[in-house]
Order: structure tokens, then sequence, then C-alpha cells
């Protein structure tokens, strides 16, 4: 398995677009990564769906104890739990009908890769949705980082 | 925004990489954004930055939109994750340093670097209670035997400052990768035109802007470049992995992954030194970028025949560029630096200091001063000026004796960096011819 197979910026951008994310193993404790990213990714205007059965809601959303419970559409499953858990996450993604499984820094499984892609979910691995959506459309440029984007086009703003 | 599915080719990257046109104006040119601060959007917005919870500017100590130009271009044009702008070189190189070293820690340096970081490296680790080595660059055994249980840290040049050792980087990342330690380069002679350390596993790249990079001798400026490949999570870098007690508690490497150590260079150690860089400076040093392949290219012309014109006179006695056949670094020089091993190099004159002197003091396109890697070629006398606080062993170490010149190639005519070389040789050989005739 190629990390870099599921890496690819142009579905990353086509994933960046989606507008619902459930991440499963938000925690509440605001030092956590798992907390940047849910705070994030509410901030710009995802809707943000804490997946964590300790909490009664986490960043002022209702948490959820499974993806089963959800009772709307989720676009993309962010997953901040231990490797061995994503196979049983990702084949509730598939039931829930999400179209992207997306596994944050470390958490790689290749049953979980499976179970996702025979399904015809885009699965990113081993990267950051905030960090990713930072690149592309936000402002990770303003802190030096190599967003590898290159125009001559004006953008509209660097949102 | 889609981004086009391309690799662009360098020069390409040189001109465009970290500058779009100025969204709010169109301006075509990087603009100078020459802020102290920015107004926040709101107090939710001005908490989020200050939290690392959201990419934003604050105030320009730490971030500034012009000095990020400048730093995501060095950072495309290395193959890093991102750069962290600094007011001098050895600004970049000290926070580079203390972003992961505590007092107790250990590193081992090459003995050919340039006198002020060896400078650096002596006296300032001393006063921090830092242990250092130095090792012979060449050979990686002499790398290997020196790590200790408290080693943090290699740190070489990719061609040394005035010697021309060609660093074989491979070999040594290799075996600091063996023991869990990072290795950090100094790039600056060589420049991401014509080597890039992370693509042979350096981990941490640091250079003096002022050189080649802004090209034209007119500003002071360092950058530091994050290759977001070293695990500072393997258990030696408890100051990256742990929670900082300068940051609230934040765990640096878990929060941020591969860019963890780059964030931590910023948003700490560049606050608390605040050895900023300024806006201006970073517009003359990305200016000067959009240039470089051109000027590197001449750079290395006019030096190889440079080189092999010393090489050839009879009164010359020994020429460091490593670009000639004769060069011990032949190989490594055609392995890491295939368009050229820069344009700074070394040769000796009989006569020792006094002749050294005379021969400056007889050249008149050379401009005589202490830097190297401007546009004009440059000349200086190491044991009296740049590496005048080593000792003896020192000089050995780092390839200098009294009589030893160095010159920094500029891109004027080569023919008429050879009429003023020439002059001044003629000049040195007709005293030695006199002294001896009395």
């Amino acid at each position: 398995m190629n990390l870099r197979d599921y890496q690819q910026p142009a579905v990353i951008q086509k994933v960046l677009n989606y507008r619902s994310v459930a991440v499963v193993g938000l925690s509440s404790n605001h030092l956590r990564p798992s907390n940047f990213v849910g705070y994030y990714l509410k901030r710009h205007g995802y809707q943000m769906i804490p997946v964590n059965p300790r909490e009664e809601s986490i960043l002022d959303c209702p948490s959820y104890p499974t993806l089963k419970d959800i009772p709307h559409q989720v676009d993309i499953v962010d997953v901040f739990r231990d490797p061995a858990a994503v196979p049983e996450i990702a084949t509730e993604a598939v039931a829930i009908g999400a179209k992207c499984l997306w596994l944050q820094f470390g958490v790689i499984s290749e049953e979980g890769v499976r179970i996702a892609q025979d399904a015809g979910l885009d699965v990113v691995m081993d990267r950051c949705l905030k960090i990713e959506h930072a690149r592309y459309i936000g402002r990770m440029h303003w802190l030096g980082f190599n967003t590898t984007n290159i125009s001559a086009r004006r953008a509209k703003t660097f949102v | 925004m889609d981004i086009p599915e391309r690799e662009f080719g360098f020069n390409t990257r040189s001109l465009h990489a970290g500058a779009h046109p100025d969204p709010a104006t169109g301006a075509r040119a990087l603009p100078i954004y020459q802020t102290t601060s920015y107004v926040f959007e709101d107090p939710e917005s001005a908490a989020a930055y200050f939290n690392l919870q959201e990419y934003g500017n604050t105030y320009s100590r730490i971030m500034n939109p012009t000095v990020a130009a400048l730093e995501e271009r060095i950072a495309n044009l290395d193959g890093g994750v991102g750069a962290v702008g600094f007011a001098s070189g050895l600004a970049a190189q000290s926070a580079a340093f203390f972003t992961m070293l505590t007092p107790g820690d250990h590193v081992v340096a090459s003995s050919a670097l340039y006198g002020g970081s060896i400078t650096q490296l002596k006296h300032l680790f001393r006063k921090m209670s830092i242990e250092l080595d130095f090792v012979d660059p060449d050979e990686p055994r002499a790398w290997k035997s020196a790590i200790r249980s408290n080693t943090k840290l290699f740190f070489a040049e990719t061609i040394g400052n005035p010697g021309g050792n060609v660093l074989d980087i491979e070999a040594v990342a290799a075996v600091a990768h063996a023991e869990g330690i990072p290795l950090m380069v100094d790039n600056t002679f060589a420049t991401p035109y014509l080597c890039r350390p992370i693509e042979w596993g350096a981990d941490i790249v640091v250079y003096s802007a002022t050189k080649f990079i802004g090209g034209h001798g007119t500003t002071i400026g360092g950058l530091g470049v994050d290759s977001g490949d070293f695990d500072w999570s393997n258990g030696r870098f408890p100051v990256v992995s742990e929670p900082s007690p300068a940051y609230h508690g934040l765990k640096f490497h878990e929060t941020f992954g591969f860019y963890g150590y780059l964030m931590k260079l910023r948003t700490e150690t560049l606050r608390d030194l605040g050895a900023a860089m300024s806006p201006f400076n970073a517009f003359l040093l990305a200016q000067g970028i959009e240039t470089l392949p051109l000027r590197m290219d001449r750079h290395v012309h006019n030096a190889n025949i440079i080189a092999n014109y010393l090489n050839d006179h009879p009164v010359v006695q020994r020429v460091s560029y490593p670009g000639l056949d004769a060069s011990p670094y032949k190989e490594l020089t055609t392995k890491y630096l295939p368009k050229g091993p820069g344009a700074v190099f070394c040769f000796d004159i009989p006569g020792g200091r006094d002749a050294g002197l005379k021969f400056i003091d007889s050249l008149s396109l050379f401009s005589h001063l202490a830097n190297v890697g401007d546009a004009k070629s440059l000349v200086i006398h190491p044991a009296t000026t740049t590496h005048r606080q080593l000792n003896d062993e020192e000089l050995t170490g780092a390839g200098i004796n009294a009589g030893t010149i160095r010159v920094s190639i500029g891109i004027e005519d080569a023919e008429d960096l050879i009429w003023d070389l020439d002059n001044a040789l003629n000049v040195i050989s007709s005293t030695s011819a006199s002294t001896s005739a009395s």
C-alpha cells in the first residue's frame, strides 16, 4: 500500500467541496488535534458533526454515539481513532452513504481503505483535513507553508 | 480554487511560487506589506489566531504576507513543507537550533563551516550548556563515532566555506537517521538551483539569503526550510513532541503533524528570539529569486573558467574549487551539484599573510569586502577577517592558511576578471622574484 495513492491533490480538492463532516473521535479537550480540526471546520462553514459516545455535545454541536445515529446526510467521515477501529467505521460510513473516508495523521488501515474503496467512496489517508483545506482554499500560505499552488490568475480573495 | 495538475519546472516556480497576483488590488509585483499588525475581523477570530486554531496574521514579528511569499517560494524550490524567514542567516540557524535543543544536548558539526557558524556553535552553545563536537565532514565514520546518547543534531554545509568540501549528504543523513537524529544543512553556497539537500535526506535546510538568493549584495536575511519528513516523536525530542509550556501546553508534533517543527520554529522560537525579517527585505530577496537560475548558471560558468585559469597559473599553489578535474570532491560534485559547485572558492599564493594582503590590494575589479554571492566579484583574506576568531588547528580544519585568498565569482565578463587577477598575480610574482634576488 502506497500512502501517496491516498493523498492525491485532485481527490482532496474534490472532497473539500463537500459540506457535511462527521468527526469520529472528536475530543472535547481544546488542546487535542481533533478539537482543532472540528473548530476549524465549523468556522469555515462545514456542517461539523461530532461522533463521540462519551459526550452530549462538543463545540456546541450535538454529539452522536456512532455514525449510524446521525439523522441526516454525511458527506465526509473524518477519523481520529485507533487504526484498529477503522474497518468498523468504514463499514458504517458505507452504510450511511458517505462519499469520502478521511483518515487523519497516523490513522492507517489497509482493511478500512479496502472496505471504503470497494463501495466507491473516495479515500484520503494520513492527511489532515484542516491542513488540506488551509492549503488549497485557506490561509496556510500566510504561515510560509508550501501550498504547491502556482497561478498567475487573480484570486477572488484569500479566505 | 482549482490547482492545475502539473509539476511546474524550477524556472517557473522561481517566478511564481508563493506570489499570486494580489487578491485585493491585482498588483502583479509582490506588494510590500509594510505593517506591524493586522486588524482582526472579530474578537473570536483574534482568539483563534493566537490559539493557532486558525491561520491568520497577527503581528509582523511572527508573520507578514510579503515575508510569507518569500518563505513559500524557497520552501517550494527546496521541496520542503514550509519555511520561516529571519533577520539574517545566523538568526535562522540560531532559531533552527533552539527549536530542537535544550541544555545538556549534544550536537555534531562539520569542522569546515563558515567562521561565523563555528564561533556561534563554540561560544553560544557553551553559554547554553549545549555540548559540541566538530568532525571531519568528509568521513561518515567520524560522524557515526561522535554520536552519544544525548546527540540531537548533525550540522554541515553543502559546500564548505571556504574550503570547498562537498558533503556526502546521503551518506551522512543515513548515519544520522539510523540513530533517530536529524541532519541540518546550510545550503547557502549551492542554493536550491544547484542542490536540494532534502532530496538527499536532509531534514532541515538553512540559508543566508543575503548571498546568492538575494544576489545583489543589498539585503541581510535568513531562511529555515523544513522537509516535514523527520519523526520528532521518536523519543529523542520531547521538546518538540511533549506539551509546550511556552504555548499553553500544546503538543506541536501531534497537533500539526508533518509541520509541527515548522510551527514551533515560527510561533515559539521566532516569537521569542525576535529576529524577524523585514517586509522590504523579503521583497528584495523574493525579487532576487526570480532570476536565481539565470544568475547561478552565469556564476558557475564564470567560476569554472576562473578556477581553471588559476589552477594553470604557475604562481598559484592550490585551488579549492570542487569542479576542477583534480578535486577530491569531483565525484561528489557530479552527484550532488551536476550544474556546478557554486562560485565561491579559495586559492593559495606563496608569501603568506603579507603576499595575501598585497594581492588583494593590487586588484581593481574584485571588491574587497566580507560577503559572498553578490552579482559582483568579491575577494577577501579569510585568515585576517572572516575566520580571524579561529585558532591554527581550526583554520587547518577549515582548509585555510595564511596565504589563502577567497573569491566569490560574479557575473561580469570572465575575461575582465582574468585581466584583474593576472595583474595582481604579476605583482606577487615580481615581488617574490625581487625578494629571492636580493
